[in-house]
């Protein structure tokens, strides 16, 4: 059976969720190798031997996780050694860059963003949803080793033990990948909150948040539910909360299994960073606000009476 | 210092976007075309490094003939020209191909920093920096919230999660930036009379030395097997708050158990 290569996100111990989503997709298609680069593979083979990885290739040579060109040349080198049937990567910023990469380096074919992924005639076929989530494309890769970035929270993890054989592999990065590296990582949100791509709860405020200060309320809301907290842009545009956590057009897309939006109003800007949550909840003041378009359930009211008492209710029956 | 800022045309994304029936492209012609947003940043940014360190800042266009509007807004912003690649043998270039062209004509013009949005708000790959930094053999320092230039050196703040990572390289570079790096400018009146005078090089894939066999969408690695409009979503249940929504949403949370 054809290796499929899966480019493990982790932090240097453990491995992301999405790492375990995309073991799960590539299964459907072939052997799952994991590619760890970095230091750690020892301490996170255990997780990914539980969801299917045969292999789990590591390369830890100086600077592999500090080049931003590293992750490329390690699995363009690994492309070369073991001809797989496709190659996983998380549909991140990050992930998508190194996708890019290697379809130049290995002059392939690439999907970014799919949403699911089942086997085809001649390779994979992977859903993606576009233009805010309106329209859903089916595509394939006809040219090359398929390279697919998959978006987190595209499906659930299900857990098959697989080997997990650590096999270093030795990569001599080129000069052309050393050009730009990560100098310092300046950690500015220590938050014990899910990542907001792969939260399965995420809880966002809007412009009727109307502060900063206010927004100590979503953080509360999310915080009984063990979400992330996300914003809309008009929340990060006021410098009501950070940039990173604005979901959007122009920021993040999320797809977890619960969404609330709360004094959003449901612009498209926003919606397409949201549309493809499972279940949506809706919380403001406006009835006519597009957002209760997409509402599975809507409270039409003042969000600083709703918040509290919903926090409050969450709270009261998880102690029960 | 030789700056050159690529802007993509893209459909307005407050009208709505389909693909057409035949091809499963998309219907380009039925809606507005607009600057890509995240272009306008890289343009303010561009121009406000030429500001600070001398040098010109150039617009450089892949698209059909509707785009020329878009180059002339970035060029009434105050770019001082710009080079635009129109050819209908590009048409139905993926994103390998967009970014050979590209690439092929960014080495005939030269540069000391290329500078683009993170992604376009049609396709949303975001993977055209990355792809171009590999073809031109230089550094590419990603998703900037911050930008910083000392002779050939240029560090970076690059949006993360946790915050951001600082990032290192030299020049010549390629750089994609986000949203937060600045306020782009509104063209002046002045700047809109001053962009008609200035110079756009038209170029055909034959003027700028591209292979045709390789763009376009024969050329295409990629290809979209069907599509279908998003059935909408079935209609909830909304309620109006009478003093009970909050009690009245955990409800709704129990029972689809997520509390």
């Amino acid at each position: 059976m054809s290796e499929i290569l899966v480019l493990a996100a982790h932090d240097g111990e453990s491995v992301k969720k999405v790492t375990l989503e995309l073991l799960t997709l590539a299964r459907r298609f072939g052997e799952p190798a994991a590619v760890w680069l970095g230091s750690g593979a020892d301490a996170g083979r255990e997780r990914l031997a539980e969801y299917g990885a045969a292999k789990v290739y590591t390369a830890d040579g100086d600077g592999m996780t500090d080049y931003l060109a590293a992750p490329a040349e390690v699995l363009a080198a690994l492309v070369a050694q073991v001809s797989p049937a496709g190659v996983l990567v998380p549909a991140t910023g990050e992930g998508k860059e190194v996708a890019g990469r290697l379809a130049v380096k290995i002059g392939s074919g690439v999907l970014t963003d799919a949403v699911d992924l089942t086997p085809g005639d001649g390779g994979p076929v992977a859903e993606q949803s576009i233009f805010g989530g309106a329209i859903i494309v089916k595509s394939k890769v006809t040219k090359g080793i398929p390279i697919v970035a998959v978006r987190p929270n595209a499906v659930a993890p299900e857990a098959s033990p697989g080997a997990a054989a650590l096999e270093p592999v030795s990569v001599e990065l080129s000069d052309a990948a050393k050009g730009a590296h990560i100098t310092e990582r300046v950690v500015q949100e220590r938050s014990e909150r899910p990542e907001l791509t792969e939260a399965s709860i995420v809880v966002s405020g809007g412009r009727g948040v109307g502060s900063a200060d206010n927004f100590a309320l979503i953080e509360g809301l999310a915080d009984s539910l063990g979400a992330a907290v996300g914003a809309s842009r008009a929340a990060t545009d006021a410098g009501w909360y950070p940039h990173q956590f604005q979901v959007g057009q122009t920021g993040k897309t999320v797809s977890p299994q619960l969404y609330l939006a709360v004094g959003i109003s449901g612009a498209i800007q926003h919606r397409a960073g949201m549309q493809t949550s499972k279940t949506i909840m809706v919380i403001n003041k406006d009835p006519e606000a597009p957002i209760f378009e997409l509402a599975d359930f809507g409270v039409v009211g003042d969000l600083f009476k709703v918040v509290p008492q919903l926090t409050e209710e969450i709270t009261r029956r998880q102690g029960s | 210092m030789n700056i050159v800022v690529c802007v993509k045309q893209v459909p307005d994304t407050w009208a709505e976007r389909t693909l057409r029936a035949d091809d499963s492209r998309l219907d380009r012609a039925s809606v507005d075309g607009v600057i890509n947003e995240l272009d306008e940043y890289a343009i303010e940014e561009g121009l406000r490094l030429a500001e600070a360190h001398g040098g010109e800042v150039t617009i450089l266009c892949m698209g059909p003939e509707k785009a020329s509007e878009s180059i002339r807004k970035a060029l009434s912003m105050g770019a001082d020209k710009a080079v635009h690649l129109m050819d209908d043998a590009l048409e139905g270039s993926d994103a390998l191909a967009t970014s050979l062209a590209i690439a092929t004509v960014l080495q005939r013009t030269g540069f000391d920093l290329v500078i683009l949005g993170s992604e376009s708000t049609d396709a949303r790959m975001g993977v055209l920096p990355a792809m171009l930094a590999e073809r031109l053999g230089v550094p590419q320092l990603s998703m900037a919230s911050k930008v910083e230039i000392d002779g050939t050196a240029i560090t970076i703040h690059r949006q993360a999660d946790y915050g951001y990572d600082q990032v290192a390289g030299t020049l010549p570079a390629v750089i994609s930036v986000v949203e937060k790096i600045n306020e782009p400018r509104y063209p002046s009146f002045k700047g809109i009379m001053a962009a008609k005078k200035k110079p756009v090089e038209v170029l055909s894939v034959a003027d700028a030395g591209i292979d045709p066999a390789q763009v376009g969408l024969g050329a295409a690695a990629t290809e979209v097997a069907s599509f279908s409009k998003r059935p909408p979503r079935d209609a909830g249940t909304v309620v109006k708050d009478d003093g009970d929504g909050g009690v009245k949403a955990a409800e709704f949370l129990a029972a689809q158990k997520f509390i």
